[in-house]
């Protein structure tokens, strides 16, 4: 009988790296939102349904919709995005997961940042496809839907970047919903000011490279700093509950 | 002294509403915060002392037992 | 050096100190932002293009000066709650937070009022007072989310990480907002910048920044007395140093 024919045991602590950790998250938190379709639709609905209330309650004329359309269409966006983040941790905090995830070797805010970003590609990513539909609706020219879109991809990570943190200190709260959008709109302002600042810019004709930079700029201290201070957070709800 | 009578000080020349608006406004919310403080701290004093009266007076009117134990309370302040 | 750090620390030590400073703070914060506001009510010469109306500015700059001061406080406050967990650090957040949201408000008031006869109308979307009602808000969220939570130390521990989130964000919100600001409002309303204010004007604006600054130390003083009371009526000092007051 050969010796080397032996099953050999994987030390535990190199079993899963950081990067499969996060890869696992990830692919975790997609399929559990395939399984429940609807709440991925939800914020899709949401979407649409504000961007109507805007012809029906204010005006359907075509110069006020080409005017404000980006304006309108960002808002939508922000607010939908607002919405869903109630779910980012809800669920795993009430079954438990969240503790599981907490007490990872892997460290917390690199699984956090796979959790956002399955988030992102669930609920920004959707609306960011849906936008040029409803910019045509409100008369936005071919140009400005281009860079609509493109600001809406650079902005909504950070706004799930974000929301991520305010999800986290609102965890397990009675009145979550209504306390996160107070914490994180303010924090939001940057983003909606100069992803709709953008599309006027080029609306008038300006070169848009800059403040499509600076978007940039936005989303990558999004992505390095807000994991940090999302971890932080969830712990400190943790310990709470 | 910038005005000429009381009235003209009191008229700022037209702006005079709008000047003691914002004044009032600042004193009664500052003053009214720095009361509002003041008596809290003063309440919440007063019921700390209450308290402590009380749980005085019940332990010493207790009937006195053979032998006690006495808790050793250590601050750590 | 460390010894004074934990005796920072310590809500006894604080106590003390605070008691017997507080009578100081409130005699000096009285009369020097009576001085101030008197003599620029009074005394100050009038602004040649604001009229009096520009009187305002002996309340409007002291608020706003405050409202923005104390969250950067809280800030450093909210950096020791979560890197040392001063039990003093979380009171002052705790304590001081209402008093920043009402200063705020003033400020806000103070320059409504003071657009309407400057501008014709009472709120004017400019870069100051836009990023003074986005602070109004950050105040307001860190208040709603302390009261939210009912375990003492995940409230503090929770509020320090959003304010120190909201201080990384208010130099991005003041600068987009003021980028936002050229982009709609090409320069119709702009708050006149003075280069050179003379001496009978500056002068009572600082007794009275610096009147109002004594102010908000008495009042920190009270409130975070009071808030130390609470979380520390079970312990023998303040149960001693109750009993020994009199009244």
């Amino acid at each position: 009988m050969n010796a080397d024919a032996r099953p050999s045991v994987k030390p535990v602590s190199s079993a899963v790296g950081p990067l499969g950790a996060m890869g696992a998250v990830f692919a975790r938190d997609v399929r559990v939102a395939f399984r429940q379709r609807q709440d991925l639709l939800n914020p899709l609905l949401f979407f649409i349904m504000v961007v109507t209330l805007f012809p029906l309650g204010v005006s359907p004329e075509v110069a006020f919709l080409k005017q404000s359309g980006a304006g309108i269409l960002w808002v939508a966006a922000l607010l939908s995005v607002l919405l869903s983040l109630d779910h980012l941790f809800r669920h795993d905090f009430d079954d438990g997961t969240l503790e599981q995830l907490v007490l990872q070797p892997q460290p917390l805010f690199l699984l956090i940042l796979a959790k956002t970003a399955a988030h992102w590609v669930l609920t920004g990513l959707p609306l960011v496809l849906l936008a040029p539909v409803l910019g045509v609706m409100v008369h936005l020219d071919g140009n400005s839907i281009a860079i609509l879109c493109l600001t809406l991809l650079i902005g909504t990570p950070v706004l799930s970047m974000i929301g991520a943190i305010g999800a986290a200190l609102t965890l397990g709260l009675r009145s979550a919903g209504v306390l996160l959008s107070l914490l994180i709109i303010p924090l939001y302002i940057p983003v909606l000011i100069f992803g709709t600042g953008t599309v006027a810019a080029a609306a008038e004709g300006a070169p848009v490279a800059g403040y499509l930079a600076l978007m940039g700029a936005f989303l990558v201290l999004a992505v390095t700093l807000a994991p940090f201070a999302s971890a932080a957070a969830l712990r400190i709800s943790l310990s709470n509950s | 002294m910038a005005f000429e009578s009381f009235s003209a000080f009191i008229a700022m020349e037209g702006h005079g509403p709008y000047v003691w608006t914002c004044y009032a406004v600042f004193a009664v919310l500052l003053i009214g915060l720095m009361v509002q403080s003041y008596r809290h701290h003063r309440a919440v004093t007063s019921a700390c002392k209450r308290r402590y009266q009380q749980q005085k007076s019940t332990v010493g009117n207790r009937p006195k037992p053979a032998a006690t134990f006495t808790r050793v309370e250590v601050s750590q302040d | 050096m460390w010894q004074f750090f934990h005796k920072l620390g310590s809500p006894k030590w604080f106590f003390g100190i605070a008691t017997r400073f507080m009578p100081w703070l409130l005699a000096a914060g009285a009369i020097l932002l009576m001085a101030g506001v008197v003599w620029g009510l009074a005394f100050a010469p009038k602004d040649y293009l604001q009229g009096n109306s520009y009187r305002i500015i002996f309340i409007h700059v002291p608020t706003a000066f405050l409202a923005q001061s104390i969250y950067i406080m809280m800030a450093f406050a909210a950096v020791v709650t979560l890197v040392w967990r001063m039990k003093l650090a979380d009171v002052f957040v705790k304590s001081v937070a209402p008093v920043g949201l009402i200063f705020t408000f003033l400020s806000l008031f103070t320059g409504a009022v003071w657009g309407k006869p400057t501008w014709g109308t009472w709120w004017v979307w400019d870069a100051r007072l836009t990023s003074m009602l986005i602070l109004l808000f950050l105040y307001g969220g860190a208040i709603a989310l302390d009261r939210a939570i009912n375990d003492e130390k995940s409230a503090a521990r929770a509020v320090a990480v959003l304010v120190l989130v909201g201080v990384v964000n208010i130099p991005i919100i003041q600068y987009s907002v003021e980028w936002w600001n050229t982009l709609h409002q090409p320069s119709t309303f702009k708050l006149t910048e003075k280069p050179s204010m003379p001496a009978e004007m500056w002068v009572p604006l600082l007794l009275s920044v610096l009147g109002l600054y004594c102010l908000f130390g008495w009042l920190a003083c009270v409130r975070m007395k009071t808030e130390i009371l609470m979380r520390e009526q079970k312990t023998r000092w303040v149960r001693e140093l109750i009993m020994a007051e009199r009244g």
